[in-house]
């Protein structure tokens, strides 16, 4: 299941959905992955961030990297929710939950959906500072994490 | 065929989407953007530096030699940056 949405989500209620989604699929192991909007350091340090992204072809985009994970694990079940719009430091922004009858699979698979989620859905920051914006750019160590799974 | 602008790509070119028959002798992605540059203005300065843009064509990734028809969706915009830390 994928969602994309400018208001925050309850974790929480996150996986009580999940499980019980799971009542019957015998799944033991459930695993989360929560990502916050970082302030980071010195002149880095931002005041805001603001989530663009290509309405359509996100969610086309999000389906197949869905779809690519219940191919290679045996997943009971799968959430990927991404927010849009305007985040500060502490607000969370992405939210992957995974089941599966075993703690392996819900755990590799939950770190292969954010590695790909982070390089191949489109979704672009643009980061506020004190007196500027500007446009996030990726990082060679988020391809080098999503490489690994190829 | 419709041509999407997003991130910095918009900025530049100015425009986030607009319509463009297919020029003459335009048959892939690569094509376009040699196109895109004799526009002249903002388009010349976003279609400069190729390494750091990316393309989709009827919204799912693709390279330059993909090829292009009248009536697909194209989208120009940077390397992806979502998700968490």
């Amino acid at each position: 299941m994928i969602r994309v949405q400018t208001e925050d989500f309850d974790a929480g209620a996150e996986i009580d959905a999940m499980r019980e989604r799971c009542a019957d699929a015998d799944a033991g192991g459930l695993c989360s992955f929560i990502g916050v909007v970082r302030a980071g350091e010195g002149a880095d340090q931002i005041t805001s961030m603001t989530l663009e992204h290509y309405p359509g072809m996100t969610e086309k985009e999000m389906a197949r990297i869905e779809a690519e994970a219940r191919q290679r694990w045996p997943l009971a079940d799968v959430l990927i929710l991404h927010r849009t719009g305007r985040l500060v430091p502490g607000d969370q922004i992405v939210l992957v939950l995974t089941a599966s009858r075993h703690r392996k699979a819900s755990l590799a698979a939950a770190e292969f959906l954010i590695d790909w989620l982070k390089t191949k859905a489109p979704f672009w920051k643009s980061e506020e500072t004190a007196g500027e914006a500007r446009w996030v750019a990726a990082r060679a160590s988020d391809e080098e994490a999503a490489a690994k799974w190829d | 065929m419709k041509v999407l602008y997003f991130a910095w790509m918009r900025e530049r070119v100015g425009i986030a989407e607009e319509d463009v028959e297919l020029p003459a002798g335009v048959t892939d992605v690569a094509g376009l953007v040699e196109w895109m540059k004799t526009r002249g203005g903002g388009f010349q300065n976003a279609f400069t530096e190729m390494t750091v843009v990316r393309t989709a064509v009827n919204q799912v990734h693709v390279d330059l030699s993909h090829p292009l028809e009248n009536g697909d969706e194209v989208a120009f915009f940077p390397p992806v940056t979502g998700g968490g830390a």
